[in-house]
Parts: structure tokens; C-alpha cells; sequence
């Protein structure tokens, strides 16, 4: 534990996203639901109220074949560092910015279930809990232990997997390094992108491989014209994918990855 | 036993059932079995309302066909609106109380169960929208003060107490009530304390309606929503406390007029209506001004300084520029001018229809906040998604329906909500014999 009078060295823990290198593939999906207890979807659901922490949505330029050209923009809760609307929206300080690493965690055992959090979410990155958490006969085995499975009627969403982080300063601290820096630790979906196309790591470190690629050109953020700063940084070397990103129009044509065939 | 006649009394004394002996002296009320009549479908309603409600809390909100991007549904545009045109009973209170406006007593009785029935109504469907309702007392052990929803709950919760407080002398004034000599003295006590609820409804009152408009007005993450406005309250704050009070003297209107017509009785003087009309005309021609300036504020500066072209917003069908202009013109400009004309508003059509217009125009405008806010997508690549009702959310919605008729059609019964009812029935009686 970290005592009051330490002066911790606040870290900004971000993503960059490789939209150019992204195939669409759902691994990261996948590695975040099974990393973070996200059941599987209810026989009732739909892509609409199912639950995963990544969308991965497909865009095309508008062009027809065979100028036709698609890109794949994951989208997860932005932990947005300004002004963060969740945040202020929440009646019940369910949700909260950690100023120790940025990261904006939803509290689903104090969370009322009221769903004003999703309204406010630009990015419609936060899912609730429409049916009671169910998994198949034996395959509650596999579930993480590190991770709170949610009940019905709570609301939750990406937080960089937040047990991987715990379980790092556990580690950090056995090896005798100080509690007051940030830790280095990868999110399962950054570790489960087969081609690398999410780094992950602290945005203070101007040295580090996410800052460094942040501040590259075609890098652009999601709706970056909201001013809530969010650390979600993607990058692309195509024109029209940066431009989707702030576009004031949506596009014709565009639609999310594969939606028929899975349960988001 | 043989029954003695009372001595001031010409006739015999009939045989009365507790029914009739709970009824208002010098009013005529229908028969037990028409009463029983009038009611059996409406609780069959409640019954199927409440199974609905009992399914989305036994089963959850799946039931619903709400999703993550439709967090909000049928619901919270329901509880918007119904919270709204319930505003009648604190600006009621207000203009009678500390206005002085006494002509307005004459229907503050029927205004305060409006209230009750409204507000009690929206609670319980709010206590059923939550996905954890048994953690409402959260929001007051961990409130969070930036939040306009916890505003939104501390003063809802309070002023609900105020209406239940109101209607307990309503009650309590029963004729069969009235022989507890306690109750009298209770009734007597708290009859002291009207003008203070009424000051305190009405601040609690001002404050959570226009709360429930900052809670979209503060969305920085919703475009079509968000609105700059003045310290913490966006401009919506201040336009649904408007539109809430221009309102709510109309639907006391359109209330009493559809009781009159159902009960065939003369209840309130035709000035009353003509005052409450002409009140709500000039609120309502307010609103339409303000509201007017605001959209047009948010059209050419608010949202393109955002990145967001308004016109963007309305090439989504069938959200179109219609809506635009049926909210401010059609059920805004137009009952305005109805109402504020005294020709027209002498006329009991014009007035009455004016009066559901300018109610419709308060529904329409608490529908776009809500549904269309939540229709529209906010990434460019995004996309728009529509949403109808379940039956099961809709079931819930009618059990509030039936339980306001319900409330109120046992306190018609029972209790004297219209005071002028036996001097106008008393006064046609007198013609009459002329």
C-alpha cells in the first residue's frame, strides 16, 4: 500500500492502435472477454446487447470495387482524461479517473444500474449487464480469479485489465521495486494481437514505444474534437481512415466487422 | 334497531353502504356498481401492468427491448414527460399561495393528486428502470454532486414526501374521516404548514425540473444534446423548468375538463379555465421564444464548434426538420397563440385543444431529448439505430396510467377536489327552480 506522504510518479497508461496493420481478426476481443470473465452471450442476445469491451467496427472509403478499400477501427473505452463524461454523470461515484494511472474504472458493486453513464459515452463503449452471468457447465473453471465476474444489472466496460495491473505491482513489489512508479504490464488484447497492432504502455514515458508512436504522424484519436482527451491513440498512413475518425458526416456503406456472425 | 331521524332532518335517514357514506356531502357521485364498473377495467390494466413490472425485476432488463446504445427507452421519455405535465400541482401551489391567486383554489385539490399520481408513478417505473433497484439508497450515501442525476433523485424523493404531505388533508377531510376528532386536529395542524410546502414544492420543484433537462444538456459526449448555458446549468435546465410550469396549468385544464365531461358535472367555474388557459398561453409563448433563441444558438455555434454540422443531425430518417418544427411551431407557437387570444380561449374547443397541444408539444420535446438524442450516432462511422418498445416496457408505462386513473378516480369519489362543485351545483339547482 502506498503510504500518504509518497510522491507517486503519476503514469498515463494509453494505446496506440495500427488501424493499417489490423485484420479485423476479433483475437483481442476474444483474449479481453476470457481475461475479464465476460460471459458468454445469453441465447437472446443480439450485437446490440450483447457484452465485449472491443467493437471491432469495419469502414470502407465509399468507393466502389475496385477502388474499395476497408480498415478495421477496435473500439474500447477510451478512458477519456478530460472532463471525463462518465465520470461526471454518475450519481453514485461508481465510476472514477485514477489519478495514479488514468485509467477510468467503473465500480460494479456500487454501480445502481441507472445507465446515465452509457448516454454519455461518446463511444458507446460501456455495456450493461442485461442478463445474470451464465457460463456453461465446466467452463467455470477457466474463469480468471483475479477478476469480479459483474452481476445483472450493472453497468461495465474496458479498464486496460485492471487484474493484470494489480497482479504487476504484486510483482514489482516482490522484486523490492519501489511502489511509487508505474508499472509495465500488457492487456490481454494487446497481447493476443497476432500482428502487434496494439501497443500499450505509459503515454508520460517519452521514451516508450505508445508515446513514441502517438506522437508519429498518422496518428489521430477518436472524436478528438469532444476535448475529453481520450488515450486511445490510432494510427493510420491512409488519408481517408484518418479522416473518418472526426468526420462530420457518417459514411455510406460502412457497417461493423462481421456483426451476423458474432454477439459483440 | 329501528334508526331515529336526526332532528334537523325532514326525511327518514336510508340505509346507506360505506360506500355511499364516504362520499362528500352535498355532491352526487354514480351509483356503487357503475363506480365498480368504471374501475374493473382500469385495475385489470394495473394487474397486467404490475405482471410486466413483476418480469422485468424478477427477469431483468432483457425483457426490454433496450440495448447499450438504447439505454434509455419508452421509460425515461414517459418518466420526462408525465413528471412534467405533474408540474401543475407545484406551480398551482405557487400562483395560489404565494401569487395570491385565489381563483386557483378552486382546483389546487385535483392539482396536488395530479402531482401525486405523476410523480409516485414515475418513481415506481424509475425503480424498475435501474438494473440494481435495492442500491437506490446509494445515490444518497455515496452521492456524487456534479452529477445532475443526483439532484434529480434528492429532489424528486423530497418532493414526493411534500405531495404525500399535501394529500394527507385532502384525505383527512372526508366526511366519514372527519368524525376522529385526532384527524381533525391533525388536518387542522397541518393546513397550517400549506404555505410552507407550497414554497418548499415549489423550490424543490423548480430545481428537479430543470435538472431532468441538464441531464442532457451536460452530455459533452452527445452533440445533438449538449448545450452551453450559464454557471453549471446548461440552457436545457432552464427550458424545461419552463416548459414544465407552462404546462402544467394546461393539463390541470385538459384533467378537469375530461372529468367534467366523464362525471357530467359542473366542477370549476368557466374563469377558472380561462385562467389557467391564459396562464399557460404566456408561459408557453415564453418558452417558445427561449427555446427559439437557444436552437438557434445551438444550430449556428454550439454544435459546429464541436465539429458537429447540425444539419447532420436531421438527414436521419425519421428524425427530419419536421420534428423540429412540430416541437416549436406546431404544439409551441400555435396552442401559445390560441391560448393568449381571449376569443378563442372563451371557446371551450379552442381552449381544451389548445391545451393538448401545448401538452403534446412538452411530450415531443421530452421524446427528442430522450430517444432521438440516443438514435443518433456519434462516431462517423457509426450507425443509427432505432427502437421500439416491449410489451413488457409498455405494460409497466399503462400500469402507471391505471394506477393515476385509479388514485384519482377514488379521490374524486371520496374526497372534495373541486370546492366549487356544490355552490355550481347548488347554483344550477337554484336556476333550475326558476
Amino acid at each position: 500500500m502506498i503510504g500518504p506522504n509518497k510522491q507517486i510518479r503519476a503514469a498515463r497508461y494509453g494505446m496506440t492502435i495500427d488501424v493499417d496493420r489490423c485484420t479485423g481478426c476479433g483475437a483481442c476481443m476474444v483474449a479481453c472477454a476470457v481475461e475479464n470473465n465476460v460471459p458468454p452471450a445469453h441465447a437472446g442476445a443480439t450485437d446490440r446487447n450483447g457484452i465485449t469491451w472491443i467493437r471491432v467496427y469495419k469502414i470502407d472509403n465509399g468507393l466502389p470495387y475496385p477502388e474499395t478499400r476497408s480498415a478495421f477501427i477496435p473500439v474500447m473505452c477510451q478512458h477519456c482524461g478530460n472532463e471525463t463524461p462518465c465520470v461526471h454523470v454518475c450519481p453514485q461515484q461508481a465510476v472514477d479517473v485514477d489519478p495514479a494511472t488514468g485509467v477510468v474504472g467503473e465500480m460494479p458493486q456500487r454501480c445502481l444500474g441507472c445507465r446515465y453513464c452509457m448516454a454519455a459515452c461518446p463511444y458507446h463503449a460501456r455495456y450493461f449487464n442485461w442478463w445474470d452471468p451464465a457460463w456453461p457447465k465446466g467452463m467455470e473453471k477457466t474463469l480468471n480469479p483475479d477478476v469480479t465476474p459483474r452481476m445483472r444489472g450493472v453497468v461495465e466496460k474496458c479498464n486496460f485489465c485492471h487484474g493484470r495491473w494489480h497482479a504487476a505491482k504484486q510483482q514489482a513489489a516482490a522484486e523490492g521495486k519501489p511502489d511509487t512508479e508505474p508499472v509495465q504490464y500488457l492487456p490481454a488484447c494487446a497481447e493476443a494481437c497476432p500482428i502487434k497492432a496494439i501497443q500499450f504502455g505509459d503515454l508520460n514515458d517519452p521514451a516508450g514505444a505508445p508515446a513514441r508512436a502517438a506522437q508519429s504522424g498518422g496518428s489521430f484519436r477518436l472524436l478528438e474534437k469532444l476535448h475529453t482527451d481520450p488515450k486511445i491513440y490510432y494510427r493510420s498512413k491512409r488519408d481517408w481512415v484518418r479522416a473518418s475518425a472526426n468526420a462530420p458526416h457518417p459514411f455510406a456503406g460502412q457497417h461493423e466487422a462481421g456483426k451476423e456472425n458474432h454477439r459483440g | 334497531m329501528r334508526r331515529i331521524p336526526s332532528p334537523g332532518s325532514t326525511k327518514p335517514e336510508r340505509r346507506t353502504t360505506v360506500d355511499r357514506q364516504l362520499i362528500p356531502r352535498g355532491v352526487k357521485r354514480c351509483s356503487t356498481g357503475k363506480f365498480l364498473l368504471w374501475i374493473l377495467p382500469w385495475a385489470a390494466l394495473l394487474a397486467f401492468g404490475l405482471y410486466s413490472a413483476g418480469l422485468c425485476l424478477v427477469k431483468g432488463l432483457n425483457q426490454t427491448n433496450m440495448d447499450n446504445r438504447f439505454a434509455f427507452g419508452l421509460w425515461i421519455f414517459l418518466d420526462l414527460t408525465v413528471i412534467a405535465l405533474g408540474a401543475g400541482a407545484f406551480f398551482t401551489g405557487f400562483l395560489l399561495y404565494i401569487l395570491k391567486l385565489k381563483e386557483l383554489r378552486a382546483v389546487i385539490n385535483s392539482a396536488v393528486v395530479i402531482g401525486l399520481v405523476c410523480y409516485t408513478g414515475a418513481v415506481c417505473v424509475l425503480a424498475v428502470d435501474v438494473g440494481q433497484p435495492l442500491r437506490a439508497w446509494f445515490t444518497f450515501w455515496y452521492p456524487n454532486v456534479h452529477s445532475m442525476l443526483t439532484e434529480v433523485t434528492f429532489c424528486i424523493s423530497c418532493y414526493l414526501t411534500v405531495l404525500a404531505i399535501e394529500y394527507v388533508p385532502i384525505v383527512l377531510k372526508n366526511r366519514k374521516l372527519r368524525q376522529v376528532p385526532s384527524f381533525l386536529v391533525f388536518e387542522f395542524e397541518l393546513h397550517k404548514l400549506v404555505y410552507v410546502l407550497a414554497g418548499v414544492g415549489t423550490f424543490l420543484s423548480f430545481f428537479h425540473q430543470g435538472s431532468l433537462g441538464g441531464l442532457y444538456g451536460v452530455l459533452r459526449g452527445r452533440p445533438f444534446a449538449f448545450r452551453e448555458g450559464f454557471a453549471v446549468w446548461p440552457s436545457t435546465f432552464f427550458l424545461f423548468i419552463l416548459s414544465a410550469a407552462a404546462v402544467g396549468p394546461s393539463f390541470i385544464l385538459l384533467t378537469t375538463w375530461l372529468v367534467e365531461k366523464i362525471s357530467r358535472k359542473n366542477l370549476v367555474r368557466p374563469e377558472v379555465f380561462g385562467l389557467l388557459g391564459r396562464i399557460s398561453g404566456l408561459l408557453l409563448a415564453v418558452y417558445v421564444l427561449a427555446k427559439t433563441v437557444d436552437t438557434l444558438i445551438w444550430i449556428n455555434r454550439t454544435s459546429p464548434e464541436i465539429g458537429f454540422p447540425a444539419a447532420q443531425y436531421y438527414s436521419w430518417q425519421p428524425f427530419g426538420t419536421w420534428i423540429l418544427f412540430a416541437e416549436i411551431v406546431l404544439f409551441g407557437l400555435v396552442p401559445a397563440l390560441i391560448l393568449l387570444a381571449p376569443q378563442l380561449r372563451a371557446r371551450t374547443g379552442w381552449l381544451v385543444a389548445a391545451a393538448a397541444m401545448a401538452c403534446a408539444g412538452v411530450a415531443l420535446n421530452r421524446f427528442v431529448m430522450t430517444v432521438q438524442t440516443l438514435a443518433l450516432p456519434t462516431l462517423s462511422f457509426d450507425r443509427y439505430l432505432s427502437y421500439f418498445p416491449s410489451w413488457q416496457e409498455t405494460g409497466t408505462f399503462l400500469a402507471v396510467v391505471a394506477f393515476g386513473v385509479l388514485v384519482y378516480s377514488f379521490s374524486f369519489r371520496y374526497f372534495q377536489l373541486f370546492p366549487s362543485e356544490r355552490e355550481l351545483k347548488f347554483g344550477a339547482a337554484a336556476v333550475r327552480e326558476r
